[in-house]
């Protein structure tokens, strides 16, 4: 059923731990989940094949979890039982097995490479990273999942006002309830469309609530004691581009962006399977992409000079581009990003505002998220648009306000 | 599989939680969270995996295809697994130090310095006394300050920890400076308690222009590397 180019590599390091391209864009594919439409990849020209070097056996022997997975359920169904009975389970602990023995080895014979300053820092920010967000990251799943399967499908149409310019707001200030990180409100905001709100009502709610909840407003008041303006500066901005972004999205969006991934495992079975299924799911999938973006944001915390950014805060305008893109390449968690903002004494209040209102919407390991969960293709035009967006937000609202 | 996975960092997770090996990553105030995080994590894993044994065993039920969605992306939290239980890197320490400017705050309040002769100061709280207040309150003590050394390009020695906020993606040094005399083979990350006087000089942080604030030392003992090296 599915064909692969390339030549299959040599696996079995920990080398396969990259990102084998995780999603793949099929442009103006089906999207509509609910009617099972079999896209035969084949038959599609404008398919890209990218094959991730040194995973050859994920990629053969996985129709459900292929980009364009929107097979029939009967031949999902069938497919993965002979792919679990036949060749997986041995394939996969296998690898796990070269995976573990692979760093006793290295510890073992190379004590050196692992001991050097500059990869254990890595190392430590990477894991910390991970482990600070994989609670927020569990718990959003939870109720993402139970979003999912347990709310009935016509619920949240009722509940959010029904012309959809209106909803907009409304779900923004809905993020309120939320009191987690980004990490949990990329699952609940995927959650959210698929049981019917529209686009951009969950997109409101998936800006709006890692910056708005009363957790975050909290510790930037207790980190901006002398300017507790910078609270009211820091919701303001964050609704008022939450809302925008929506918005932007009901005039401009297209459907076909958002590609949700196919979850037979939602339909039909008892709530209970369904439930555990989607929970676990979520966990893997977003929690993988988790791992790119700590990889990401741990490399550029270790690679990038701090001083090449400190020495851009002289100049105001610079100094909140500065800001903002520290902000994306950081990844710092919304529950911690106003005392580092503190710290940044150099920069403008202004410059500071940008930061903790980018950081929470665009950021390396929320867009690795975003894409895993709405597709690449929305990813890729919507994290630009909520910069660019949030930034001039920013500093306007840094204009009036601070 | 994906269980399988779930089940390895539900168990990574409690592991670094069940002891002290969570401070080197986290602040203290999140084990609670984690050790929910890790069971919850723990259970999924059970409640999928028992899911799977019973449709596999009724062949037919729905669920049984469920296992292999997304599993390419989830054999990244290997990587992670791997780093906790088999690898378990250290608090971040002289080398974060030397690439991060200061983070030393002015104080907000100053408060009377605790009792003791010695005092034992945070640095963070000497710091700031002694940067951006003229030493308030700090002539005429004995403090005693306890951290990492680190040396800059010229070979300068210095004291500092690590501020946590959050987790240690978010973390940055404060740094003191040493001046007098100071015993030799002092490498970076030897954990320190030094005593001494206020020293007025200050130097600028080149990072970052933070002012770095200096203490005329008197002794210096060599201590454990302690439990939470986060201030």
């Amino acid at each position: 059923m599915l064909r692969h180019h390339g030549v299959p590599t040599q696996s079995g390091d920990q080398g396969d731990m990259r990102l084998p391209d995780a999603v793949l864009i099929v442009p103006g594919g089906p999207t509509d989940r609910d009617h099972g439409a079999v896209a035969e990849p084949a038959d599609d020209p404008s398919v890209t094949y990218v094959e991730p070097a040194g995973r050859p056996d994920d990629l053969h022997r996985h129709p459900p979890d292929s980009p364009w997975g929107l097979m029939t359920a009967e031949a999902a169904i069938s497919a993965a039982r002979q792919d679990a009975t036949t060749r997986r389970r041995p394939d996969s602990l296998w690898l796990l097995t070269v995976a573990f023995l692979a760093v006793v080895l290295v510890q073992t014979l190379l004590p050196g490479v692992l001991a050097a300053r500059w990869l254990q820092t890595w190392m430590t920010i990477f894991l910390s990273v991970l482990i600070q967000a994989m609670p927020f990251l569990v718990l959003g799943v939870l109720l993402s999942a139970a979003i999912a399967v347990f709310v009935p499908a016509g619920f949240f149409a009722r509940a959010l006002p029904g012309h959809p310019a209106l909803a907009v707001p409304v779900a923004g200030i809905a993020g309120v309830v939320l009191p987690g990180c980004e990490c949990a409100s990329v699952p609940v905001a995927g959650a959210l469309v698929r049981r019917g709100v529209s686009p951009g009502a969950a997109i409101a709610f998936l800006l709006a609530s890692p910056a708005v909840n009363p957790v975050v407003l909290a510790a930037t008041a207790v980190a901006f004691q002398g300017n507790p303006r910078m609270v009211v500066a820091r919701t303001v901005a964050s609704l008022v581009t939450a809302c925008a972004m929506g918005w932007l999205w009901l005039r401009l969006g297209r459907p076909e962006w958002i590609r949700l991934p196919p979850r037979p495992e939602l339909a039909g079975g008892s709530r209970s399977v369904a439930f555990w299924a989607a929970c676990r799911h979520d966990l893997t999938h977003a929690g993988g992409l988790l791992v790119v973006g700590a990889c990401a944001a741990a490399t550029l915390n270790v690679a990038v000079p701090r001083h090449w950014l400190q020495t851009l805060g002289h100049s105001p305008l610079i100094g909140v581009l500065a800001l903002a893109a520290m902000a994306v390449v950081l990844s710092i968690c919304s529950e911690a990003d106003a005392f580092v903002a503190a710290s940044l004494r150099e920069f403008s209040l202004t410059a500071r505002l940008a930061f903790l209102v980018v950081g929470p919407m665009v950021d390396l390991k929320l867009f690795a998220m975003q894409a895993g969960t709405f597709g690449r293709g929305f990813a890729n035009r919507f994290a630009p648009a909520t910069f660019g967006l949030a930034l001039v937000v920013a500093v306007v609202t840094g204009a009036v306000l601070l | 599989m994906q269980a399988l996975v779930l089940l390895l960092i539900g168990a990574a997770v409690l592991r670094a939680s069940a002891g002290d090996l969570y401070l080197r990553y986290v602040k203290p105030g999140l084990r609670p969270l984690l050790v929910l995080g890790g069971v919850l994590l723990v259970v999924t894993a059970a409640m999928s995996l028992w899911h799977d044994l019973r449709s596999r065993t009724d062949d037919g039920a729905p669920g049984g295809h469920a296992h292999t969605h997304g599993s390419r992306v989830a054999w990244l939290l290997i990587a992670p697994v791997l780093g906790i239980l088999l690898i378990a890197p250290p608090a971040l320490g002289s080398y974060a130090a030397t690439h991060d400017g200061s983070v030393v705050q002015v104080p907000t309040v100053l408060r009377p310095l605790p009792a003791g002769d010695p005092v034992h100061l945070r640095i963070s709280d000497y710091a700031g006394r002694a940067a951006y207040a003229h030493g308030a309150g700090l002539t005429g003590h004995l403090i005693r300050l306890t951290g990492f050394v680190y040396t800059d390009g010229q070979g300068r020695p210095y004291l500092a920890r690590m501020v946590l906020t959050c987790c240690a993606a978010d973390a940055g040094p404060v740094k003191v400076g040493l001046g007098g005399q100071l015993p030799a083979g002092l490498t970076p990350d030897t954990w320190v308690e030094v005593t001494g006087r206020y020293d007025p000089t200050t130097r600028t942080d080149a990072i970052n222009g933070a002012v770095i604030p200096y203490l005329d030392v008197t002794a210096v003992r060599r201590i454990a590397t302690p439990h939470d090296t986060y201030e």
